[in-house]
């Protein structure tokens, strides 16, 4: 695999909160047109990867390139999207004006968001099915829709990579499968999409890579690499082996060729 | 006075014209920077900000010797601005939470102040100064140079807040994505703050340290309750601060030894309490008609 096709490459990441590592020097590499889990514990420093990749927060050491230069050259080229609770629902905007927030990056200062940003929400809103809720304020959409308006205004950033946490989080299954396909289309896209993810049975089903993280980098490569009894172990312990066992018949080693994404 | 001549007087006497437009002026900015408080959660920074302008005013007394407005109100600014810097540097430095942060910039900087107000007034020329008005407020006292000030630095205020509207929502909205795109959050966030706390001191002479906060949050309160879209809420409220402040003026100039700030926030408070018991989605009594409504249109069905 050559430099020029690693959409994220991330070398001796460490953060501490308080003098507490959080994550603990990791080395990653996300190669571009793929679409990658990101699972661990709770506590794993998931999402803190994730918001250190995007530059939310500032590193105790390491870096984080963005397809080879450091991510403040590159940020047009990073799409978001937070975790549904991080904002305000309440907050007097509807749904296309929330999607048109993923336009501001190119639009620049002083310039307003005219017809070109609102037809290109309007088509993001579309593509999550979410078109007859343009108009609605926020919190009257249910949190499986607040979530998919979150996807639209990722869309609308028209980004290179998609970096979501946990999108899947309380949704419902007409949204599961809306954010689902928007994946997947766009990893056809040849766009790379990373998520934070929390439901280890359905990595296989849904993803082509996985980083197993607790707080240290476990494991990362395709999923039937990472997805391996020693790993997981090494990830949640024996608690979740059990339930590794249990919860994912599909990876024990006789029936690991079964598996669809492995024909990728 | 009865209502007729009261409407003849705002139109055609000079100092209640002077004191209502100001007082109108002075609604209105608050009330446009207030919502932006109001939905960054930030109601009780505005209490804050202006408790700690006190000590402000009083030292560019001390130190210009004259009650300049222009002079008090840049000593005000430097202290309301310093109080706000104070809060978000113990808040990002320590483990000390905002309220409690909030609590302690405003007592320790209001504290200041009174001391140096009382200390202030022991000194020759003391009843000439009358600082004290700057407790309460005393519309009375506007001048039409003050006024002019007033629309000056309101209006720069607003033209700010217009040119960088985008930005100044989509912080106020998810700071997190904001920061994602590369906008400057921090710049963004300081700067919104000072806007308000210059629409804060704007108010000081009408209405006073000790109430200029409900100026702040009662007609963003208010206006929340009307509308679900940014643009309007801060219109409203910009039109519900200036009927408060124009109001209260009004009613205050009614009987002598009515102080200015608290009619004025006693106007805005009742907008506050008309949205929200009447707003038709949000308010109460509609709530309430509507459930109603739907119960008995139960019983009928079934």
């Amino acid at each position: 695999m050559n430099q020029a096709n690693l959409a994220i490459e991330i070398t001796d990441l460490t953060i501490a909160y308080k003098e507490k590592p959080v994550l603990w020097d990791v080395d990653l590499e996300f190669p571009e047109g793929n679409l990658t889990a990101i699972v661990g514990p709770n506590g794993a420093g998931k999402t803190t990867l994730l918001k250190a990749t995007l530059g939310l927060i500032p590193p105790s050491a390491g870096q984080v390139l963005v397809f080879g230069k450091p991510l403040r050259q590159q940020r047009r080229l990073v799409g978001y999207v937070p975790q549904r609770g991080s904002v305000d629902w309440d907050f007097p905007t509807s749904a296309l004006d929330v999607v048109m927030m993923g336009r501001y990056g190119h639009l620049g200062w002083l310039r307003r968001p005219g017809k070109a940003e609102r037809d290109l929400a309007m088509q993001a809103l579309h593509s999550v099915g979410m078109q007859d809720f343009a108009g609605r304020q926020i919190s009257q959409l249910s949190g499986g829709q607040q979530q998919r308006v979150f996807l639209a205004r990722a869309l609308a950033q028209d980004a290179a990579i998609y970096l979501m946490d946990e999108p899947f989080q309380g949704v419902d299954a007409v949204t599961e499968r809306a954010i689902l396909e928007m994946m997947r289309r766009l990893r056809d896209e040849g766009k790379t999409v990373i998520v934070v993810h929390h439901d280890l049975q359905s990595v296989p089903e849904y993803f082509d890579r996985a980083v197993l993280l607790n707080v240290r980098k476990i494991a990362s490569g395709p999923v039937h690499e990472v997805f391996t009894d020693d790993n997981l172990r090494a990830a949640y312990g024996d608690r979740v082996t059990r339930l590794g066992a249990a919860a994912l018949p599909q990876l024990e080693p006789e029936s690991r060729a079964g598996l669809p994404v492995m024909g990728k | 006075m009865n209502l007729q001549d009261l409407f003849t007087a705002l139109f055609f006497d000079y100092t209640l014209r002077t004191v209502a437009l100001g007082s109108a002026v002075l609604g209105a900015v608050s009330g446009a920077l207030g919502a932006f408080a109001v939905l960054r959660r930030q109601s009780l920074m505005g209490d804050a900000i202006s408790h700690a302008a006190l000590p402000g005013v009083v030292l560019a007394f001390l130190i210009s010797g004259s009650k300049d407005i222009l002079a008090l109100g840049a000593g005000a600014l430097f202290t309301a601005w310093l109080g706000t810097m104070a809060m978000v540097y113990i808040r990002r430095r320590t483990r000390i939470k905002e309220d409690t942060s909030l609590g302690l910039v405003l007592s320790v900087f209001f504290g200041v102040g009174m001391v140096l107000l009382t200390f202030t007034q022991r000194l020759p020329n003391a009843h000439q100064a009358g600082l004290d008005r700057f407790l309460f407020g005393q519309a009375a006292a506007l001048l039409e140079r003050d006024v002019v000030y007033m629309a000056v630095f309101g209006g720069g205020a607003l033209l700010l807040l217009a040119l960088l509207w985008k930005e100044f929502k989509l912080v106020s909205f998810d700071p997190e994505f904001a920061t994602g795109l590369g906008l400057p959050v921090r710049a963004l966030d300081v700067l919104l703050t000072t806007l308000l706390a210059v629409a804060i001191v704007l108010g000081l002479q009408a209405v006073g340290v000790v109430l200029m906060s409900a100026m702040v949050v009662a007609p963003a309160a208010a206006a929340r309750q009307w509308t679900d879209r940014l643009g309007s809420m801060v219109l409203l409220s910009a039109l519900f601060g200036a009927i408060s402040g124009v109001a209260g003026t009004l009613v205050s100039s009614l009987a002598a030894g009515l102080s200015t700030g608290p009619t004025i926030v006693l106007v805005a408070s009742f907008i506050v309490l008309l949205s929200i018991l009447f707003a038709p989605a949000r308010g109460l009594v509609p709530a309430a008609l509507r459930r109603r409504a739907q119960a008995s249109g139960a019983l009928s069905q079934g």
